[in-house]
C-alpha cells in the first residue's frame, strides 16, 4: 500500500508540465476546434454548423491556390537549401583558426529577427534605391518585386535561402565532424574517388542530421509568415500569398472565425501528415539493422 | 610484394622542432623483409602509429626516405602505394553489403566484375564470411567488421604490406584469440608482409616472427620473441616484455667486477673495460632467479599467487627482486638465499646492454 501512495504522488510532480502544455497547446487548439464548427455574427453568440466550414475550405479555389503556392515554395527552398547547405559544409575547413570564423559567419543570418530579415530584403531589393534591385536593373534585368510575380518569388526564395541555408550547413557540418579520420584514411587506401567518399562515407554518416534538417526546414518553411509579410505582404496580387498569409487575411482581415479555424486545423494536419511521410521515408530501413 | 626500407627516418608534428622531445620519431632505420610477420610493440605514445602512417603515406616524414624494393615512395600518395591498413576501430561502408565492401577496393581500381567476384568469394571463404556476404555490413558485430576491414586489404592481389593498428581493441576477449590465430593462419597462407601494431606483449609475441620494440620515438630492439625475452638489449625491453618484467637492480662496477650492495654477481657480459660514469644496472628476469643455499641472503617481503606459479618479492639491501616459484614449491622458512643464473644475468650501462 505504501508503494502505491508513493506512485500517486508522482502525478503531482508532472502537474506543472501538464498545466503548461494545457495552457500553451491543448486549450488554444481546442478553442480553434470550437470555432471551426460554429458560426458567429458577433456579440458572443454562436450557432453550431458542423463540418460546413471544413467542406467550404476544402472546396475553395482560393485555398487550393494558396496550398499550391505553399507546396511550390517549400519544394523549391528544400531543393536549393539542402544540397547547397551540404556543399557549403563540405567546403568548410575541418580544423584550424578558420573553423570558428566560418561558424560565426554561418550563424549570423540565424540570429537576425525574422521581421528584420524581411525589412532588410525589402529595402535591399527595391528597384529604385535598393542595392540589389538597382544593380539588377542597371544590368538590364527587368526586375521589380512589387509588380512582377516572378521577381517577387525570386526575391522571396533568395531571402529564405540566405536566411536558412545556414541551419542546414551547421547541422551537416556537425554530422561531418563526427566522422572519424580512419574512414577517410581507409577510403584513401581503398582508392576511393572524392565522389565515392561522399556517397559511401559522408552522406550515410550525415543521414540522421540531414533528416532533422529537412524536417525542420520543411515545417518552418511551411509555416513561414513574417518574412513574406514584411517583404511583399502576399503580393503583387495574390502571387506570394502563402497559406499562413491567406489564413491571417481570412481570420483578421475578413474576421471569418469559423472558416479560418477550419483552415487552421486542415493546415496543421497537412504539416503533420507531410512531416510523418518525410520522417518515415528518410528513416526507412534503419529498423532492419 | 616488396621489401620495405625506412632510411634515416625522422618525424615531428611541429613545424620547427627544437628539443629532443619535439620529435615523435627519432632517427629510424628499419628494413622489413618481404613476407615477414612483424609486430610493432611499445607503450601508448611511443610513435608506433606515426611510423605506420608514414609507411602507408598518410603522414609524410619530416626527414628520411621510405623505399619499397629500392624505389623511393616518400612522396607517393597512399592510393598509389599498394598497401592496406586495418584500423583500431572497424571501418566499414555502412550502406554497402559485406560483398560490396570487399569488392570496393577492386571496383575503384577498375577490375573486371568477373574477377572481382572470384576474388571476393575467395577472400570471404578465407575469412568465413560467406554466410554474411549479402547482408548489410552495418549489421555485423565488431569482429565481423574487423574481418571486412582485413578482407578489403587481402582482396587486392598487389598489396605490398598489410598493417594493423591495434586491431583487437574493440573485440570481445573470447574472440580476440580466435581472430589472432586467424591472422596468423592468413599470414601463412598468403605470405603477405604484415605489420601489427600493439601495446599488448601477448598479441605481439604470438603473432610475430620479428618484434620491433619502440620506446619514446626510437627503436630499442628488433628480434624474435625468444631473443627479446632472453637477451633484452635495453632495460626497457626487459621491463616491458614479461610478466612480471625483468628485475633491474642498480649496481656498482669496480675493477671489472659487478657488485650488488657489496655482493659480487657473475654476469653473462662482464665489462671489457670500465664503464666510466654511466649508470650501471643488473638485469635478470624473475624466471632466472632461484633460491639457493649458496646464494646471497635476502628477506622475503611478499608472495602472490599468479595461477600456475607464485611471484615472490624479496629484498636485498635497497633492491627489490622478483622471482617465480612453482605452485607447489616450499618457501625457505628463514635465511632465504638467492642465486641469479649467470647465463641470463646481464650488465646494463645507461639502460643499454654492455656489449
Amino acid at each position: 500500500m505504501y508503494a502505491k501512495t508513493e506512485n500517486q504522488l508522482a502525478w503531482l510532480y508532472v502537474l506543472p508540465v501538464v498545466l503548461l502544455v494545457a495552457f500553451n497547446a491543448i486549450i488554444p487548439l481546442m478553442a480553434v476546434v470550437n470555432y471551426s464548427v460554429q458560426e458567429t455574427f458577433g456579440n458572443n453568440i454562436f450557432f453550431f454548423e458542423g463540418v460546413k466550414w471544413f467542406e467550404q475550405v476544402l472546396h475553395s479555389e482560393r485555398f487550393h491556390a494558396s496550398l499550391l503556392r505553399q507546396l511550390a515554395f517549400t519544394g523549391i527552398i528544400l531543393v536549393i537549401e539542402v544540397p547547397l547547405g551540404v556543399a557549403i559544409a563540405l567546403a568548410m575547413p575541418r580544423k584550424g583558426p578558420w573553423v570558428s570564423v566560418c561558424l560565426v559567419l554561418m550563424a549570423l543570418p540565424l540570429l537576425i529577427p525574422w521581421n528584420v530579415v524581411g525589412a532588410m530584403w525589402n529595402i535591399f531589393a527595391l528597384p529604385d534605391i535598393g542595392m540589389l534591385g538597382r544593380t539588377l536593373n542597371r544590368l538590364g534585368v527587368n526586375y521589380n518585386y512589387t509588380q512582377q510575380p516572378i521577381s517577387a518569388w525570386a526575391t522571396l526564395i533568395a531571402m529564405d535561402v540566405w536566411h536558412w541555408t545556414s541551419l542546414v550547413v551547421l547541422l551537416a557540418y556537425a554530422g561531418l565532424s563526427a566522422i572519424p579520420e580512419a574512414y577517410y584514411q581507409a577510403a584513401k587506401i581503398d582508392g576511393a574517388s572524392a565522389w565515392a567518399v561522399f556517397r559511401y562515407i559522408q552522406l550515410p554518416k550525415m543521414k540522421r542530421v540531414l533528416t532533422i534538417a529537412v524536417l525542420l526546414r520543411f515545417m518552418d518553411s511551411f509555416n513561414i509568415y513574417t518574412e513574406p509579410f514584411v517583404l511583399t505582404g502576399g503580393g503583387p496580387g495574390n502571387a506570394t500569398t502563402l497559406l499562413s498569409i491567406d489564413l491571417v487575411k481570412i481570420a483578421l482581415g475578413q474576421f471569418d472565425l469559423g472558416p479560418a479555424a477550419a483552415m487552421s486545423l486542415i493546415y496543421f494536419l497537412i504539416i503533420l501528415l507531410l512531416s510523418w511521410i518525410f520522417y518515415t521515408v528518410m528513416t526507412r530501413g534503419e529498423e532492419q539493422r | 610484394m616488396a621489401r620495405i626500407t625506412l632510411e634515416n627516418l625522422k618525424h615531428s608534428y611541429q613545424a620547427r622542432p627544437r628539443s629532443d622531445a619535439d620529435w615523435a620519431l627519432k632517427r629510424l632505420d628499419i628494413e622489413w623483409s618481404d613476407g615477414g610477420a612483424y609486430a610493432l610493440l611499445g607503450p601508448s605514445g611511443c610513435g608506433k602509429t606515426t611510423l605506420l602512417n608514414i609507411i602507408s603515406g598518410l603522414v609524410r616524414p619530416t626527414e628520411g626516405r621510405v623505399l619499397f624494393d629500392d624505389v623511393d615512395l616518400t612522396d607517393v600518395p597512399t592510393d598509389k602505394r599498394q598497401i592496406a591498413q586495418v584500423f583500431q576501430f572497424p571501418v566499414v561502408y555502412d550502406t554497402m553489403t559485406v560483398y560490396d565492401n570487399l569488392a570496393f577496393p577492386l571496383r575503384n581500381r577498375g577490375v573486371r566484375e568477373a574477377d572481382v567476384d572470384a576474388r571476393v568469394n575467395e577472400i570471404a571463404r578465407m575469412l568465413d564470411l560467406q554466410a554474411t556476404l549479402r547482408r548489410p555490413a552495418a549489421g555485423l558485430t565488431a569482429d565481423g567488421k574487423q574481418k571486412i576491414s582485413l578482407g578489403r586489404g587481402l582482396v587486392r592481389s598487389d598489396v605490398n604490406v598489410i598493417m594493423f593498428d591495434e586491431p583487437l581493441t574493440v573485440i570481445d576477449p573470447h574472440l580476440k584469440w580466435q581472430l589472432r590465430s586467424k591472422l596468423k593462419e592468413l599470414h601463412q597462407r598468403t605470405a603477405r608482409t604484415m605489420i601489427y601494431v600493439t601495446h599488448d606483449q601477448t598479441e605481439a609475441l604470438t603473432f610475430a616472427d620479428k618484434v620491433v620494440v619502440m620506446h619514446e620515438g626510437a627503436v630499442v630492439q628488433i628480434g624474435s620473441p625468444v631473443e627479446l625475452f632472453e637477451r633484452p638489449r635495453h632495460t626497457f625491453v626487459g621491463h616491458f616484455i614479461g610478466s612480471p618484467g625483468m628485475n633491474v637492480l642498480p649496481c656498482e662496477v669496480r675493477d671489472r667486477a659487478v657488485l650488488l650492495d657489496g655482493q659480487a654477481i657473475t654476469v653473462q657480459n662482464p665489462p671489457a673495460a670500465e664503464i666510466g660514469g654511466a649508470r650501471a644496472e643488473i638485469g635478470v628476469r624473475p624466471e632466472f632467479v632461484s633460491f639457493d643455499s649458496n646464494g646471497f641472503p635476502v628477506e622475503i617481503v611478499k608472495v602472490s599467487d599468479a595461477g600456475r606459479y607464485r611471484i615472490v618479492e624479496a629484498r636485498h639491501g635497497n633492491s627489490r627482486i622478483n622471482l617465480l616459484i612453482a605452485d607447489g614449491a616450499v618457501l625457505p622458512s628463514e635465511g632465504a638465499r638467492l642465486r641469479f643464473d649467470p647465463a641470463y644475468t646481464r650488465l646494463y650501462a645507461d639502460g643499454w646492454l654492455v656489449e
